[in-house]
């Protein structure tokens, strides 16, 4: 192998430092490993390559899904770099190249809303260590102190003898220094890249349909596959009538995929689609086929009263200090599945032969997408590879999941030498999602003759997430990922303190299959404590806002956010006529969210006018895309707050597409004002965490308008016009 | 084989008539900038222009289009991205995913076409596209921002 084949398949993997993927491209995907032999001239360190023509490339291992750490990341690298940000270009280092590089870039894993929080030290790191070792090169050519030179928008000067050179021209000789240590890190306040709303680095070829989706990948002479799962999960394929497709046009195989899924192989996805719909198929249902939405329910709600459960968080005693309470205040609550729906359904193209796997898709942890080709494809990890592309959304289906990745593999294995993309239709996305687990909640709270709560108790109900993905991840059988928002302390840490608090969890797992879900537990945990800290407080007769910072005093930061847009809505002063507002907070993934939002209710119809946002999520990478996330979680949230609900009937979800599955449109977008708050000292998420506050203070908004308490959604489910 | 006018070029097509004109422009013609959301003209992902109209491509099908038929897709909305909603799409930094962004620039454009100065109500009832990544308020901006530069 040599480096020219090398960067031929780099600049075929990455779109983003060319001009994108040039569809039907001799692809050498067979040629062997990227960086065979040792060394790697062609870049600085393993972050940043840095061209003769001053081009500089930025290595990035977490994926772009439309959240813009792509960018935000990039900033972070050439803020220590000091490169002139005009030149900088991006490109996704594989998965294989990682490991067999002693994980230079770490982790591939993009979510949870980690993927700068997480990697922003070892990243500026990687900037900082190729500049210092651009400044050494040029310092050495000088014969000067490498100290008395500096680095800045790619231009180095040694002011003393009023020399300069650029990083292009001293980055060859750079590129043969050891990587240095002991690098200091810059001071934020004196960031410059870092902080400023810059431009996204991937919009251009998003708004000409140059940029290639893994869905749109075409390789040559690819063949294209459709497939269907058992409809109810846990069943199995027994048999498929292929006589009765087989003739028809393009198609060149039936395939069995796994033991619950058949597939159809054709020249065109249409035809394979077209096929599959006429295959006749048999299935063994198995043992869930009778499973119900209201059997589901009734399994859950039995765990709000059962004797066992694991504990979250607890402090004092809850339950003789609500046995002691002046009054009691009790609620139910309930969450319903939901499907993530990414925009761009999913899909994996796989070239498999006997001694290698490429695979080329939409993925949040290219590594794990790497195992899981592997593990299809029958080799080592050694001769398998995945070339990652921008997610049409992740949403977190796409990150501890690679069903799509081994059933192309699976598939491929049937065509040795010959890539085959799988597609699935939007209908199996709909009826096999990894769903937003179900959960119920029971609080309950006592008051003091002064209406102050005295015990806050919390029994939660329902699946675990961990148990269903991760089960060597639960804690002596306790899933503490269902304490979102309930924690004592650490990134999801609750809000309030109670004198008395005892949060608990009973898991009951139903058989449909459960996932991260943008904002996971969070989302529902802050609609239950936050909807019920609202019914708290009307049944005390005091302010929402006040009767909140009350139990707010070890807790400055939330306390902080929920002023802020508490003062930016104008809480305390009326609304226009006819508006009602609502609040909500919450700190979820590090970083600390409210949400005061203004909604009018007519004839039932709610409409949610306006939102106002705050975020302190320590430091602040590009303010324009943390708004960006803000907006848009809004809408993720508030599409599952309004429509979201995925049923089941006979073992299967019943909702298909976008007519059952509805989701906001432009016209119910709210006005958002985002405020920005970065406190200095942590790094927090902000994909997620504003998810958990839309829901609440949208239904806390309606409860003012029409006195009606919302407790199961989503809101379709309830007739706000009924008096 | 159907010959069909696409992005000023008439070219022959080999597909079986009832193939959806997604379909037909993303595995014929490598004109990929069309997606695939949901199908069933539910989504908006799709949409591509039919004689100066936005039309869901994914219930379109090759034997309902004639060789008059202009049909313009994002690749031919502009020679270089120069349309001006492209260009506020790029100056306001709209696209999130992106998937759905092609789809939601076809939209806007043919509104555009009909109603340069839409209001606020106007893109309500016509822009119907589902964005998941929740770039509505971005989406909403651009189609203002394009057309006072187009007025
Ligand atoms: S794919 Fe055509 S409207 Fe959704
Ligand atoms: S930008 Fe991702 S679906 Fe619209």
């Amino acid at each position: 192998m040599t480096m020219t084949i090398d960067v031929t398949r780099r600049g075929f993997m990455i779109g983003s430092a060319t001009a994108g993927l040039a569809l039907g491209f001799q692809v050498p995907f067979l040629t062997g490993r990227a960086h065979a032999q040792a060394g790697y001239p062609e870049e600085i360190n393993a972050w940043v390559v840095v061209r003769p023509d001053e081009q500089v490339i930025i290595r990035i291992a977490r994926s772009e899904m439309g959240q813009g750490s792509l960018t935000g990341l990039a900033q972070l690298v050439a803020e220590e770099l000091e490169c002139d940000w005009a030149n900088v270009t991006t490109e996704y280092p594989t998965p294989a190249t990682n490991l067999e590089r002693g994980r230079v870039w770490q982790s591939y894993s993009t979510g949870g809303s980690r993927g700068i929080r997480e990697s922003h030290e070892y990243v500026r790191m990687g900037g900082a260590t190729a500049r210092e070792m651009l400044i050494l090169a040029a310092a050495r050519e000088w014969g000067v102190p490498p100290g008395q030179c500096r680095a800045s928008k790619g231009v180095i000067t040694h002011a003393a003898s009023g020399r300069s050179t650029t990083f292009g021209k001293v980055a060859e000789a750079a590129s043969r220094l050891e990587v240095p240590t002991g690098v200091q890190l810059k001071d934020p306040k004196d960031w410059s890249i870092v902080g400023q709303s810059v431009k996204r680095l991937d919009t251009a070829e998003k708004v000409t349909g140059k940029q290639v989706y893994g869905a749109d990948l075409k390789l040559p002479g690819m063949l294209n596959a459709a497939i269907r799962q058992c409809p109810v999960f846990g069943g199995t394929l027994r048999s498929f009538d292929e006589a009765a497709v087989a003739s028809m046009p393009g198609v060149k195989k039936i395939v069995r995929v796994d033991d619950n899924a058949v597939a159809v192989v054709a020249d065109h996805w249409w035809q394979a689609k077209t096929a599959l719909d006429a295959l006749p198929i048999v299935w063994d249902e198995g043992e869930h086929a009778k499973v119900s939405s209201a059997s589901i329910a009734a399994f859950i709600e039995e765990g709000l009263t059962a004797k066992q459960a694991f504990v979250g968080n607890s402090n004092g005693d809850a339950e003789a200090a609500l046995a002691k309470a002046e009054r009691t205040v009790e609620a139910v609550y309930s969450y319903p599945y939901q499907n993530h729906a990414t925009m761009e359904p999913m899909n994996a193209t796989a070239v498999w032969t006997e001694d290698r796997c490429e695979v080329w898709c939409p993925t949040q942890n290219g590594e794990a997408a790497l195992a899981a080709a592997a593990e299809a494809a029958g080799l080592p990890l050694q001769q398998c590879d995945v070339h990652k592309l921008h997610l049409g959304g992740g949403f977190g289906r796409r990150g501890a999941f690679h069903d799509y990745v081994r059933q192309a593999v699976g598939i491929a294995r049937e065509f040795p030498g010959t890539p085959v993309k799988l597609l699935w239709s939007r209908e199996e996305d709909m009826t096999h999602g990894m769903y937003h687990p179900i959960t119920q909640a029971k609080l309950t709270a006592g008051l003091d003759a002064n209406g102050d709560v005295t015990a806050f108790r919390v029994r939660i109900a329902g699946q675990s997430i961990l148990a269903g993905v991760m089960p060597q991840r639960l804690s002596n059988g306790a899933d503490m990922v269902a304490f979102q928002c309930y924690l004592p302390q650490g990134e999801h840490s609750i809000g309030y303190s109670f004198p008395n608090l005892l949060v608990d969890h009973a898991m009951r797992n139903p058989h449909v299959p459960p996932g991260f879900w943008r904002g996971v537990n969070a989302n529902q945990n802050t609609i239950y404590t936050e909807c019920f800290m609202d019914e708290l407080a009307h049944a005390a007769g005091k302010d929402p806002l006040e009767f909140r910072l009350k139990l707010m005093g070890n807790h400055p930061k939330n306390a902080a956010v929920l002023r802020a847009v508490a003062e930016r809505a104008g809480w305390g002063k009326p609304a226009a006529d006819g508006i009602f507002r609502g609040l909500a907070h919450c700190t979820a993934f590090g970083s600390h969210t409210a949400a005061c939002a203004e909604v009018s209710v007519t004839n039932g119809q709610v409409k949610i006018h306006r939102i106002v946002a705050a975020t302190d999520c320590g430091y602040v990478v590009n303010p324009q895309q943390v708004e960006a996330q803000v907006e848009g979680s809004f809408v993720y949230g508030l599409s599952a707050m309004l429509y979201g609900e995925c049923t089941v009937a006979d073992g299967r979800i019943e909702q298909q597409n976008f007519d059952s599955y509805q989701v906001m449109l432009i016209a119910e977008m709210p006005e958002v004002e985002t405020i920005i708050m970065p406190s200095g000292g942590f790094w927090g998420g902000v994909g997620e965490p504003t998810i958990a506050v839309a829901a609440p203070a949208v239904l806390n908004a309606i409860f003012a308008a029409t006195g009606k308490r919302i407790r199961d959604l989503p809101l379709t489910k309830h007739d706000l016009g009924a008096a | 084989m159907a010959r069909i006018n696409v992005n000023g070029k008439t070219v022959e097509v080999d597909a079986d008539g009832s193939t959806p004109l997604l379909w037909v422009l993303r595995e014929h013609l490598e004109l990929t900038g069309a997606k695939y959301g949901c199908g069933v003209a539910l989504c908006g992902a799709c949409t591509v222009h039919v004689n100066g109209e936005a039309q869901r491509s994914c219930v379109f099908p090759l034997d309902a289009i004639t060789e008059t038929d202009r049909i313009v897709t994002i690749e031919g909305l502009s020679e270089d991205g120069s349309h001006p909603l492209q260009k506020a799409w790029v100056d306001l930094d709209v696209p999130q995913c992106g998937y759905c962004q092609t789809g939601m620039i076809m939209a806007a454009a043919a509104l555009l076409e009909r109603n340069p100065q839409p209001s606020d109500a106007d893109i309500d009832a016509e822009i119907t596209n589902i964005c998941r990544c929740g770039t509505y308020r971005r989406v909403r901006a651009g189609i203002h921002q394009a057309a006072n530069e187009k007025a």
